[in-house]
């Protein structure tokens, strides 16, 4: 939550410079914003790759369970098709972009604001803020009416670090490697689902 | 646009070589460049007089898009769930 509260404060401290004019508009016309999300990115694969520890946990998990990314993937794509339709000034793909950040917001807001500006990744930065706010003040609503994996699933991709204490403490201490697994491949799938949406 | 997939994919190599060493230093690295992304998205933002006047729609949308997303995996994994306890009996 420390972390969240920070981030927020950065993208508002932000707003603020921006509405000054302190800051002169070259320092966007070549491409600075690009540069460093390349490196943002580099730096995410090295943490996947060297994280072996996490890597072998999921040996232990029923096969089964394998499949809950997947269905996450398949409900929150389905929402936001169904959505679409109540939106009629966004792309089915534009809103299928903003659901693929699965709660995961810094990476999400970022990728679709450098493919398709800084007001639909506004809308991304918010929208998966609220989805991972939900997973954390509503968890057990979601235990009690949607089952012990619906946690997990609304979780998304924030399932490893974030929302991870109120799953194992309101889905129960058993559905740990599982929260992992699937925080992991959701996690992985927000830059490919993302740049596959803003790019169709 | 896919440079950007290629340097998290070369970043994963290269952590997978190198796993034994203790990358402490690359999370707060992940999370100073956030930082600074947001912190840009957010002059982007404050720039744009069109957002600024809209961050009131804008939020609604981003509310209205969240709830059918949370809806639709909550009722997929309901039915995961479902068929793993039928499995169970």
């Amino acid at each position: 939550m420390r972390t969240s509260i920070i981030i927020v404060s950065f993208f508002i401290v932000g707003i603020v410079l921006g509405l000054t004019d302190i800051i002169p508009d070259e320092l966007f016309n070549n491409n600075i914003s690009f540069y460093v999300l390349c490196a943002l990115m580099f730096c995410v694969g090295i943490s996947i790759g060297s994280d072996s520890k996490t890597l072998k946990s999921f040996k232990r998990i029923s096969p089964v369970y394998y499949l809950l990314p997947l269905f996450t993937i398949i409900g929150t794509l389905g929402g936001c098709v169904l959505i679409s339709f109540m939106l009629p000034e966004r792309t089915i793909a534009e809103i299928m972009a903003v659901g693929s950040g699965f709660g995961y917001y810094s990476l999400s807001s970022i990728f679709i604001t450098e493919y398709k500006g800084a007001e639909l990744g506004t809308i991304a930065l918010l929208s998966n803020i609220i989805r991972e706010v939900m997973a954390l003040l509503f968890a057990p609503f979601f235990v009690k009416y949607f089952g012990k994996l619906a946690l997990i699933s609304v979780g998304g991709a924030t399932t490893m670090d974030t929302t991870l204490p109120v799953i194992l403490k309101f889905s129960g201490k058993e559905f740990l490697v599982v929260s992992l697994f699937s925080g992991f491949i959701l996690d992985l799938s927000v830059p490919f689902l993302v740049t596959f949406f803003c790019t169709i | 646009m896919f440079k950007v997939i290629a340097f998290m994919l070369i970043g994963g190599i290269l952590g997978y070589l190198f796993r034994k060493r203790e990358p402490g230093y690359i999370s707060k690295a992940i999370m100073i460049l956030i930082c600074l992304l947001l912190l840009l998205l957010g002059i982007e933002v404050g720039k744009n007089p069109e957002i600024i006047e809209g961050i009131a729609t804008i939020g609604v949308e981003a509310l209205i898009i969240t709830l059918a997303a949370v809806a639709g995996s909550a009722i997929m994994s309901l039915l995961l769930w479902k068929y793993i306890k039928s499995r169970k009996k």
